[in-house]
Parts: C-alpha cells; structure tokens; sequence
C-alpha cells in the first residue's frame, strides 16, 4: 500500500489515496472467488456441450485484465465524467440492443447477443449500469432545478428500455431495471402514496406476467408445488448444499455440477457449496453484504444527491442480482436466470460490472475542496 | 444546469458558491437539503432491506446445508410412483381353475436412431421373429427414438434377437394376457388389448380392479359344466345345423351362473380374427321372442292370481281372431276344451291368450315387471341387451305376450326368471360372481310357494307326457318347457322356417338346485327328428344329455335309476356271498 506515496499528485496516486480502497479489495476477492469457482464448476459444462474442459475459465480468464482495466479506468473519473460516460455508453449501448432485434442471433428462444468476433455481446448487461447513472443524474436535476422535467425523462427512458428487455425476452433483466430504477426514484423523494402506488404496479406486472407468460407461470407454479413440473435444477441445487454441509466435500469433489446444465452460471453458487461448504458460502454473501451496505455508508455522508442516487442505484444493481441469484438457487424464490456477480461465467455480465462498480468506486472517491465541487 | 447538480451543499468545506446570474431557475439551498436528506433517510431503509435479505440468505444456507431440511421433501417426491406396475389379477373359476392370467414377456422395441444399417437390421429380425421384412425396415429406419419391433416375444425369440447383437434394439418387460382355456368362455371372460386394457366381458368391466388387485377375480362358473354345455350345444348345433346356440346354467337357490355358453365362439387371443358374431353373447346381449317357453310364466301368473285353479278349463276349440291377427295353435291343437295343465301340456297359444286376457293387460304387465322380464339385468358383463315391450300393453299384447311374442328378453332374464318359479318363487339378481353361500341376497318373493310347487309340478309333466319327453333322461328328474318361437324376418313379419328353438328346465324337479337353459338357432330338422326342428324335437334331448352328464358332476343324487346288474367284484359281501355259494 505503501508504493503510492502521500505526496504523490498524479492521477493514479490521488486515485489510490482517495479510492475506497476496502471495496476494491472485496471486488477483488470476489474475482478471485470466481475464477476458482469457475475451474471448479466448468469443465463438466464444458464437457457436456464438447469443447476443452477449461474452456470457460480460460474464456473468464483472458477477460478477467480487461476487466480489471476497465474498473479502474471507470473508478479514475469524476462524478462529471462519469455522468458523461455515462449519457454516452447508454446511448451507444441502448443502440445496440436495438440493433439486437434485426442481428442477434436466437440462442434459448431470445435474442439478447450481438455477434463480435470470438464473443457474444449482450448489450443490455451495460444498459444496465449507465442508466442508474443517468437515471440518478435526471433525478437529481428535477430537484436542483425548477424547470427540469428529469422525472419525465427518466420515466420515458425506463419505459424504452423495460419494452427492449421484455421484447428480447429478458424478463430478469427487467426486473432488476425496474427494481434499481424505483429505489433511485424512492430516494430521490417520490412521494409515499405513488411509491405505494407503484409498488401495487410492480405487484400487477408480476401478476400480469404470471398470468399471460407461459413459462413465467410455470416458473412459479413449480416453485410454489415443486411437485407440479420439473424442478430438477433447484432439486440437484438442494442436492448440492446438502452434501456440502460446513466444508464441503473439497474442490473438484462435488457430484451435483455434473448434473445441473448451468452450473457454471445460475447455480454456481450450488456448486461452491458443494465443494466448499457453509463456510464459504458464508463468505461469498459475506462479500456481498460488505460492498454493497459499505458503500450506502460512505453515500450516507454524500452531500451531492446526484452521487448519493447513482452510487445507490449501481449497488443495489449489484445487491439485487447476487441476492436473487442466491435465493432462488437456495429455493427461497421461483428460479430466475440472474448471474451471480464476478462469480458466474458469462463475459458482458463481467465486463458490465466492472463498468458499474468502476463508476460506484469512482463516485465514492473522497473529494476535498473544489474536487469536491465540480 | 450540470454545474448545479456537482453542486454539493452543506459540506462545511465547500467553496463558497459564485453567484449564479441565473439564480431563479436554480432551487435554493433549503429545499435541496431537505432532499438530501429524505434520501439519506431512504437509503437506511433500502440498506436495511438488504441486510434483512443477507440475513435471510445466511440463515437458509444454514438451513439447507447442516439441517437439510429443504432437500428431505423434495426427494421424497422423487420417485414415480406410477412407474411401479403389478401384474394384471387372474380370472378362476368357482373352483379356482385359471380362466385368465398373465404372463410376463419381453417386447422388442427400437431406437432407430441407433440403428446403423436399417436394411440388414430387418432382414436378419425377420429370420427370427418373421413378419414383413419391408415393414421392420421400414420402422427401423424411421429415425424415431421409439419404436414397438414386436411385442411380447416368447424366451427363445428374446434369446435369438439378442444374439443377432443389433445395436439400438433393446426390451421393455411387459406382460401378456393369456387364457389357458382358450374359447371355452370367452364370452365371459372377455379379452384385453395388446396394453392388457380391459375390451370385453369381465376383463372389461372388472378392469380397474383386476389392475390394481393381488387376488383372482372368482367367477360363479364352473368350468367342468361349461365345458359340457358347450360341448352339447355344439353337437346340437351342428346335428341341426343351427347358425348359433346359447345355453345357461343356473343355480336356482343362488342366482350363481355355472355356465353360461354363447356359439359360434372365438378365441379370446385373437378377438379380432373372427365375424363380429361370433363375438356377441346371446345370452346376455341378444334379446329374443322366447315362444312357448313364457306360457310357463303366463300359468304362473294365472295361479298365483287366482285366475286360474288346475280345475279352469279355457276354451281352444277355435283360433282366436283378434284385429287383423289369428291366435293358432301349432298343427291345429286338439281343438277342444283344455284344462289348465293341458294348455301346457300341449302348449296351447290359444288357452294361453285366454289365461293371459282372464289376468288383464295390467296385472300381466305388472307380473312380468315383477320377473324383472321389462328391466335390464344387472349382470356383471358390460355386454348386456335391453328388453323390448310394447309401451301401450293393450289385450292383443297381452295375447301375444302370453305366448311368448311382442315381448323380448335375454336368454338370462328367461333362466333368472324360470329360477324363481321353481324355487320356492324367490327372485335374486342372477350373478357371474361367486357368492359366498352364507351371503346369499335374500331376493324378492315373487309368486307364492304353492304356486311354485304347482309350477313344478306342471313342469314335471311336460317332460313327462307333454312337449318335452326328450328331455326325460333316467336318474335325474328334470322339469321344463319347450319353446318354438318363429323368428322375425329381415323383411317384418315372421319367418316360417326361421326358428328360434329352446328349452328351459330345472332338475331335479321335486326340489330344484339348477335351471338349465338351451337355445338353438335357426336348427334344421333331421330324420331322428322326423324333420320337426322345434324345441321339443332339438333343445329338449340336448338339455336331456346336458343333465346326464353334469349331474354327476354337480353331485346330485340320481333317482329312479333302473335296476343294474349285479356287480360282484366291486362288492366285497355280494362276493363274500357269491364264494360262499359257490
């Protein structure tokens, strides 16, 4: 810690001595966690669809730099640049889920992916984090300015991208937009009566969507009577914590990640259980709880609101996704296709992460005097 | 506006703001604190929710991986139960002979997609198991995962399929009905499909029992007196080369069916591999004009009311010319007065029309709805026909009725009924089912004992001096009527020499335990016969040999058996005399 010196005033230097350094070390650790899990988890997926075994950790691997670049990079910025980066990655990202619909490929009936060479882009995983961003950023304006109408935008942009997600259909995906999106709007001030109002929305759209989709129905249904249809993952998942117990039967030891299809990306938190027990089990959501409540915290003291929405918003994106990844792979909730953060294989929801938690990091840097202002 | 959004306000270091030339259009700094605030206060409860969902996260992942309590349930529910399958349960007779049983087989069953060479495949299965080559070719290269090859191979042709080692073939343990006895009752018995689902007789309408059930069925039937019903009445009917027969044997006292034989028959293996004819059960389905053989129940009807006394006498002299229709008796009659037996005796239509016109249209309707004559029988076979009558019952019908015309039974509503007259004139639902003899349904009383008694009585003297002398066999006093009823032709109307001959009886007559029933259709007479192909020249003599021989069988005691010769060797003290006179 000691190779940045005090005195140091260039970039990376103010960087260091202002980062959230604690955070940084968490995300880390959970990166770490990732790739272990990965080789753990992986190479009988891989084996199942016929390619090298450590196909997927040698994928997750060579991006892990990448990501690692792009983290810091994003956390470099000042609230301002990352407004900005964030007006135009939501942009360019919005673009090109639209794009999506004329492109993409159909993989498991949706097209989400955008083909590049060697990868497979999702672009809404990045909608994702730029629009908390810019989402806090409107929000925040209604309230300094009179005549801004950020509400109305907002709501205009969140309404384009939940019909993007639910024309894909990414349902999941919607559902966190929405869930992050409310939060920010909550904190900005909505009114009680309305929040309660759309709240009551949120509980008529997920009635609606039980209702009128078929497999959202099912999904339920199996959750609610497991006897109903097939609830072979969960069971296998349910299978897997129970062999694990407090440690685990020991890395590569676990028998359930054979037969659970996604185990290196929905139920990779079964396997870790499998492999490494309670223990580590607890010290994964122990990671998460730490980010995610460590960093309302330090926005506790905030005194830009716009800081105080964005950080917000990009940790409960974050919190929402590793809790309803881990709930309904513990059987808590109807089974969601949610990836685990930096844990689960999958490279745009990497790479998005690190985009939004680079911005979390960069919003949560100590600023002093007129740092502080502009 | 950016400007005023990094803005931050409140912080005790913060540069003092410049002043903004557009002030108004920014909110002042009060209403932003307060905003801040709100958000601040927001964010606890937000982090305060996702400590709870943490928590709860830690707390279940205790649960589910030291206490296991969410894995237990839902193994529990993990196997099928449905895939556990028992045997189908076995059809005996009273004296637990196997009528129906299963076997357990192997069917052959293919992945065609595994199958690498379809052509060779089917020409070498067809060296084993025959068939058409092209259609097992066919199904083996169809490309489908599944696919029934054959089903229920016998052990050798498993054993030589195996040994063709064709990948992709495979075997499902299955289970095959078989019916050891073949035709013998296969009315009864009924069959199943190739899935062993329950198509006809009692396969069909005990299917959901037979599925799940561990223990035989047990039939009322005996297999030993089928076997001699059937046997007569196939002799009968090819001596008289009739096109069908059917025949009963019924326990009087219980309502149990021995027998019960429908012919032409089929093999229950092969249902499908005969004439739809031979597959329907007259006993029960076909519902026939019985003929003479209902004055039985028109006498019955007369006693009992009082109508009739054995002294009546009714008045045959002429035809009776009612409407457009003229009551006759056969060959003329003897054209005179007849006394009530007599009108039996000879089977006279017209002192039958009398009796049955003294009782009255209602009183008649109502007797024969008593008999259970106008109500289909509750018998244990899905195959069960429903009685035709007239639905306004005026004095013609009642005419008619009395000699068996324009009203239409099955042959069981005619033994079932004829059961009760000789019986003590109790009525109980017949059955195919084995009754356990302390649990006998009481029935209805129907006629009075007296009446009964008499109806014996009358019975006794047909066979004795009237219609049915051929059924007079010695050892075994058996009592019953004739019946020669013209069948109705294609074209309406009667058909002259279409016939439908039969005769109902019980033995032995003075205190009956069996009814027995035979029925001829369409016989032909022969020389023996003189030509006459009624039910006194064809039914009678087989019911005749049909009591001979299960009579013995049934233990009933002869009587009156004529005197035999001396058989020394088999009687130790007529030998020991025998020596000593010697």
């Amino acid at each position: 810690m000691s190779a940045l010196a005090r005195t140091d005033t260039s970039v990376l230097g103010r960087w260091w001595w202002t980062v959230d350094r604690w955070t940084l070390l968490a995300i880390g650790a959970l990166i770490f966690c990732g790739v272990i899990l990965a080789m753990a988890a992986s190479p009988p997926v891989a084996a199942r669809i016929g390619v090298e075994p450590y196909h997927f950790v040698k994928r997750q691997v060579l991006l892990l730099p990448l990501a690692a670049m792009l983290l810091v990079a994003c956390s470099l910025a000042t609230p301002r640049q990352t407004v900005r980066l964030a007006v135009v990655g939501l942009a360019a990202f919005m673009g090109l889920t639209l794009l999506t619909f004329i492109v993409g490929p159909e993989i498991k009936g949706a097209r989400r992916w955008v083909s590049l060479p060697g990868f497979q882009l999702q672009p809404s995983e990045f909608v994702k984090p730029f629009f908390a961003v810019v989402a806090a950023w409107l929000f925040a304006a209604q309230k300094m300015h009179v005549r801004f109408p950020g509400y109305l935008i907002s709501t205009a942009l969140f309404l384009a991208i939940v019909a993007m997600l639910v024309k894909q259909p990414d349902l999941g995906m919607a559902v966190v937009v929405t869930c992050v999106w409310f939060a920010q709007f909550f904190m900005a001030g909505l009114p009680l009566w309305l929040v309660g109002m759309l709240g009551l929305m949120g509980f008529a759209g997920l009635f609606g969507a039980y209702t009128f989709l078929p497999h959202v129905t099912s999904r339920i249904d199996r959750f609610l009577d497991p006897a109903s249809g097939d609830s072979y993952q969960v069971d296998r998942a349910m299978e897997a914590f129970l062999n694990g117990g407090l440690w685990g039967r020991g890395p590569g030891e676990g028998i359930v990640k054979r037969s659970i299809p996604d185990a290196h990306a929905d139920f990779i938190f079964a396997v870790a259980a499998e492999e490494f027990g309670l223990i580590a089990c607890l010290l994964l959501v122990g990671l998460f709880a730490f980010i995610v409540l460590r960093g309302f915290s330090r926005v506790l003291q905030e005194t830009n609101l716009f800081v105080l929405l964005a950080t917000t918003g990009l940790l409960v994106q974050f919190g929402l996704q590793a809790t309803i990844n881990m709930a309904s792979t513990l059987h808590l909730m109807p089974t969601k296709g949610m990836t685990l953060p930096f844990i689960s294989y999958g490279g745009s929801s990497l790479l998005a992460l690190s985009i939004g938690m680079g911005m979390a990091l960069a919003l949560t840097r100590k600023r002093y005097g007129l740092e502080a202002v502009s | 506006m950016t400007d005023a959004v990094f803005t931050s306000h409140g912080a005790p270091d913060a540069a003092p703001l410049p002043a903004n030339p557009v002030a108004g259009r920014v909110r002042i700094e009060g209403e932003v604190k307060q905003a801040l605030e709100t958000g601040r206060n927001r964010l606890i409860v937000t982090g305060a929710l996702f400590a709870l969902a943490f928590t709860a996260i830690s707390a279940r992942l205790f649960d589910v991986t030291l206490i296991g309590r969410g894995a237990e349930p839902r193994v529990a529910t993990a196997p099928r139960l449905g895939a556990l399958e028992t045997f189908r349960a076995d059809i005996t007779d009273r004296n637990g002979v196997l009528l129906a049983t299963s076997l357990e087989t192997a069917s052959l069953y293919a992945n065609a997609r595994q199958v690498p060479d379809a052509a060779d495949a089917a020409g070498k299965l067809a060296g084993v198991l025959g068939g058409d080559q092209a259609d097992l070719a066919a199904k083996l290269g169809s490309g489908k995962s599944f696919v029934w090859i054959r089903r229920n191979l016998t052990p050798r042709q498993q054993y030589e399929v195996n040994r063709l080692g064709i990948p992709g073939l495979d075997f499902q343990r299955d289970e095959r009905r078989v019916y050891p006895l073949g035709n013998i009752a296969a009315h009864i018995v009924g069959f199943t499909d190739i899935d062993n689902k329950g198509l006809a007789g009692i396969e069909r309408r005990f299917d959901e029992q037979l599925r799940g059930a561990q223990h035989p069925v047990k039939l009322a039937l005996d297999v030993r007196v089928q076997h001699v019903l059937r046997a007569e009445l196939e002799s009968a009917m090819r001596d008289f080369s009739a096109v069908g027969a059917a025949g009963m044997v019924l326990d009087a006292r219980t309502g149990e069916i021995l027998s019960m034989v429908s012919l032409p028959d089929f093999d229950p293996h092969r249902p499908g591999a005969v004439d739809p004819d031979a597959r329907f059960n007259r006993p029960t389905l076909g519902v026939y004009e019985m003929g003479s053989t209902f004055k039985l129940f028109t006498l019955a009807l007369g006693l009992d009311s009082g109508v009739a006394t054995l002294n009546s006498t009714w008045d045959a002299t002429y035809p009776i010319h009612i409407s457009r229709f003229t009551i006759k008796d056969y060959r003329g009659g003897e054209r005179r007065w007849l006394s009530t037996s007599e009108v039996l005796q000879y089977s006279s239509n017209i002192g039958a029309a009398r009796m049955g016109v003294a009782a009255g249209p209602a009183r008649q309707r109502d007797f024969m709805k008593r008999m259970g004559m106008l109500d289909t029988p509750r018998i244990e076979l899905p195959e069960t026909g429903q009685p035709m009558f007239p639905t306004n019952w005026r004095e013609i019908n009642t005419m008619t009725i009395s000699f068996g015309h324009g009203l239409a039974v099955s042959p069981l509503q005619l033994a079932n009924g004829v059961a009760a007259l000789v019986n003590g004139g109790v009525l109980r639902p017949a059955t195919l089912l084995k009754r356990d003899p302390s649990d006998i349904p009481p029935g209805t009383q129907v006629i009075k004992p007296e009446t009964s008694k008499v109806m014996r009585g009358l019975m006794r003297m047909v066979v004795e001096k009237g219609t049915g002398k051929k059924a007079n066999i010695p050892g075994y006093r058996v009592g019953g009527k004739t019946g020669t009823a013209e069948k109705v032709s294609a074209h309406g109307g009667y058909a002259r020499k279409a016939l439908l001959s039969s005769f109902v009886g019980a033995f032995p007559i003075d205190d009956p335990r069996y009814v027995v029933l035979a029925m001829l259709d369409e016989p032909h007479g022969t020389r023996q016969t003189g030509g006459f192909a009624t039910g006194g020249a064809v039914a009678a003599p087989t019911i005749g040999k049909i009591v001979a021989r299960i009579g013995p069988l049934l233990a009933v005691d002869p009587v009156d058996l004529p005197p035999r010769p001396a058989q020394p060797l088999l009687n130790a003290r007529a030998q020991g005399k025998s020596v000593a006179a010697n």
